[in-house]
């Protein structure tokens, strides 16, 4: 399992859609694109993750 | 006794820089510090010294003697184990792995010059032995050294593949080096940062046996981490963004690569890709078999 396998986690959801209810995995509200982008980029950084676009309005930050 | 003496020190001499030659061919991978060297060269020094003292001891009527050499093959058969483990533990120290396939092609590589080492320890010595003439000796220990790194040389990423240019674009958020989508990037800057200092190369085999090969994870992974060790790589432990990704087109079997270097230079890309070293443990021949060949056409 060295190479391959399963070992994504997503950490957090970074989200426009304030109906994107949060379960079992932080969530975070953004009022617009910028302060989504920035929220992602703080998030990776501190969590070593890196950001992926849902395309639906949402980010998650994934730890590959 | 003292021709005996002349026996085994110049085929000691011949097999240590044996040695020598190959570490020396070896230099742009690992090792890099002279301490690595010396445990290597005085590993292949005993190793030349146990081929050298065989012929000796045979016509010595020494057996037991001889039987030494098959203690000594179990041995260096430690040699690669040492390798293994110590490349292992600076795995994690690496931005961009080698992948256990790469370590333990490079393990395996170290065990096997030490065999030569001894080897051209013993035929040197058999030659002077025989012919009584060091001179001669010499010569039969050089052709060898060179035969046999003539017949242990790797191929190359260029023997088996061409490498071109290829163009980096995105499909809304996901990265593709032409029509193979790589990864999914979502923030909007590193999307920026792979656009202007992105490069990308697409490795095209040049048959089926390639293509198999292409495809192992350890062979990609070993283009991904000597391409990175040479151009240098935009990555930090907290920047996974830039991790140089080796991805597959599933139609074709054509490997793209994607990374952003340090230096900016497709040229010196397309050259480090080339140069890659194609692992023994992903070296596939289907070509070689019936089902393999119909498969093909």
């Amino acid at each position: 399992m060295e190479n391959i396998g399963v070992k994504e986690v997503i950490l957090a959801v970074v989200t426009l859609n304030g109906n994107q209810p949060a379960s079992g995995v932080p969530v975070f509200y953004a009022r617009d694109e910028a302060e989504r982008d920035r929220i992602a980029a703080h998030l990776a950084r501190i969590l070593s993750g890196m950001v992926h676009d849902l395309e639906n309005g949402s980010y998650i930050i994934v730890r590959h | 006794m003292q021709d005996y003496l002349v026996v085994v020190s110049v085929g000691l001499a011949m097999g240590t820089l044996g040695r020598l030659y190959l570490l020396r061919v070896d230099y742009r991978q690992y090792p890099s510090y002279p301490q690595g060297y010396m445990v290597h060269l005085a590993l292949g020094f005993i190793a030349a010294f146990l081929g050298a003292v065989a012929i000796p001891a045979l016509v010595a009527k020494e057996y037991t003697a001889v039987t030494f050499l098959a203690l000594a093959a179990q041995q260096f058969r430690e040699i690669r184990d040492m390798e293994r483990e110590s490349l292992k533990h600076i795995e994690d120290t690496e931005l961009v792995p080698r992948g256990a396939a790469y370590v333990e092609d490079i393990a395996k590589a170290f065990e096997s010059r030490n065999y030569l080492a001894m080897l051209t320890a013993l035929v040197t010595s058999a030659a002077v032995q025989f012919f009584k003439n060091s001179v001669l000796g010499i010569f039969t220990g050089g052709a060898l050294i060179l035969l046999l790194s003539y017949f242990t040389r790797r191929k190359r990423i260029q023997d088996i593949a061409t490498v071109r240019p290829a163009k980096i674009h995105f499909q809304g958020s996901i990265l593709c080096i032409e029509n193979i989508k790589v990864m999914n990037v979502g923030h909007p800057d590193s999307r920026k940062i792979f656009i202007e200092k992105g490069l990308a190369v697409m490795i095209e085999p040049k048959d089926d046996d390639a293509r198999a090969t292409l495809a192992n994870i350890g062979q990609r992974q070993a283009i991904a981490h000597d391409v990175a060790a040479l151009l240098g790589v935009k990555r930090d432990v907290n920047e996974v963004d830039f991790m140089p990704l080796v991805r597959i087109e599933l139609d074709t079997g054509r490997v793209g690569l994607v990374i952003v270097p340090m230096e900016k230079d497709m040229e010196s890309l397309i050259e480090a890709v080339k140069m890659v070293p194609v692992l023994e443990s992903a070296r596939r021949k289907p070509l070689k078999s019936k089902a393999g060949r119909s498969a093909s056409d």
